[in-house]
């Protein structure tokens, strides 16, 4: 079946199987390796992305059902010259990694939190990413790493002057970052 | 970890949804959220031929207030019904589904049609004794919670049946808790207590092949407000499960797990009634 979809900001058009799953398309069919697949049924969260905002376990949904859908990957958080997401660079400074394969998923289940809830507490942290299993950190710089994304977007939430391409998204981004806003 | 083969049907409507589950002849499966469904299939624990999308069709993701009651498509989703404030019980009973992406997706109708006896929606269904409207191919008929959920996976729902709505009164008052061991997980226990109409309703979850409905603790609660009441419907709902041994626990444990999540279910009913918060 055809479907099409854009991914971070670019249209694509893929033929797959109504059985192939969403990550497996996005792993397989555009090349986009960045999401994990851990357990492949919906424990394990590696595979979280987003589709049209809303934060979605890549190997629960097919690809099929993708049909016309906007989808956020981890390729897609970093700005277009590169320079990364302030949650990709908080776990860089907090050690919110170690092997790395849990990682795309905590981003983009940070990023779904931090989209809803502009300061949670470690608390808050922790309850809503209990989704992403991690079996390297103990998960001790993980919520350090989203509390300091949290204070470092909401310092600059209110300003003018933002400084960073990551913030003023080209238009090839634009799509992406307008999805990335939840709409309940 | 994949599933095996099988054709997909983006459903438009309900009646071509039907169309297709008929055309199926028993082998079809309708998927919404996909959140149990999904897993099932990643595992092979069923191969049906053929999915019927029922995401697009329009209007299943309705929600509406009446004056003490919410009427719900099957497509409302868990987050949804997190974000509203018509009934803070399904608000709260919203929140101890899985995760935010399990939320996202998983819907209203899904879980009560997958009736696990586990899940949250079942037992709130249960207690607020819910009206399931289903359609099929000789038209809707409605059915009552109590006679919905036949057994463990069981939904009264033929193979080319649907449910379209859910009706769920609001509550006086209510009081949801829950023993699982992780943030997410099933319920080993989950009770509800709701008032409606000024009675007593008071649903366990997690024992059983069903949500059960302990009938003696409504009784016992009555009219009174007072701990000795309380303690004794507790006590009496815990006499009144039989539930089994397995890996997660022992029956001793779910039976004396029962007593006290139920008296934390009813105090919670209860002084939020006296705190007027509902």
């Amino acid at each position: 079946m055809q479907v099409n979809i854009a991914v971070n900001g670019t249209n694509a058009v893929i033929d797959v199987d109504p059985r192939r799953t969403l990550a497996d398309a996005l792993r397989e069919d555009l090349g986009l390796t960045g999401t994990h697949l851990g357990c492949e049924h919906g424990v394990c969260g590696a595979c979280t992305v987003m589709v049209d905002g809303q934060p979605v376990r890549a190997c629960l949904m097919f690809a099929v059902q993708a049909e016309g859908c906007s989808i956020t990957t981890i390729e897609g958080l970093a700005s277009d010259v590169g320079e990364p997401h302030p949650l990709q660079r908080a776990f860089c400074d907090r050690h919110g990694l170690q092997c790395g394969f849990c990682t795309p998923g905590m981003l983009m289940s940070a990023l779904d939190l931090l989209h809803r809830e502009e300061k949670p507490s470690r608390e808050r942290i922790r309850e809503e990413m209990s989704g992403n299993i991690c079996r390297c950190t103990g998960y001790v710089g993980i919520v350090d790493a989203v509390e300091q994304a949290a204070e470092e977007l909401a310092r600059w939430s209110d300003k003018d002057d933002v400084p960073n391409s990551w913030t003023k998204p080209t238009d090839a981004a634009e799509t992406a970052v307008a999805a990335d806003r939840p709409q309940r | 970890m994949k599933p095996a083969p099988f054709d997909y049907i983006r459903a438009e409507s309900v009646a071509s949804c039907i169309q297709s589950l008929a055309d199926a002849s028993g082998d079809g499966k309708i998927i919404a959220g996909g959140q149990s469904l999904a897993p099932v299939l990643a595992m092979r624990l069923s191969r049906p031929s053929v999915l019927v999308d029922i995401n697009r069709i329009p209007g299943l993701g309705a929600m509406e207030r009446h004056d003490d009651s919410l009427s719900l498509g099957p497509l409302v989703r868990h987050a949804d019904l997190v974000e509203q404030r018509h009934s803070l019980l399904l608000a709260e009973a919203g929140r101890w589904i899985g995760h935010p992406a399990i939320r996202s997706r998983g819907t209203l109708g899904g879980s009560i049609s997958h009736s696990d006896p586990s899940a949250e929606w079942p037992v709130v269904a249960s207690a607020l004794e819910a009206m399931m409207t289903v359609a099929g191919p000789a038209g809707k008929r409605k059915v009552h919670a109590s006679e919905f959920f036949l057994g463990a996976l069981e939904p009264d729902l033929e193979p080319d049946e649907m449910l379209v709505g859910i009706e769920m009164p609001i509550p006086q008052t209510w009081g949801f808790a829950e023993l699982s061991r992780r943030h997410g997980d099933f319920g080993l226990v989950t009770v509800v207590t709701a008032l409606v109409e000024d009675r007593w309703r008071i649903a366990i979850g997690g024992i059983g092949a069903v949500p059960l409905r302990a009938e003696e603790s409504e009784a016992i609660l009555g009219d009174r407000r007072d701990d000795e009441a309380v303690r004794q419907a507790a006590r009496a709902a815990g006499a009144a499960v039989e539930p089994g041994d397995d890996i997660h626990a022992s029956k001793e444990y779910r039976a004396a797990m029962v007593e006290e999540f139920t008296h934390r279910s009813i105090v919670q009913a209860l002084s939020a009634s006296a705190a007027g918060v509902h």
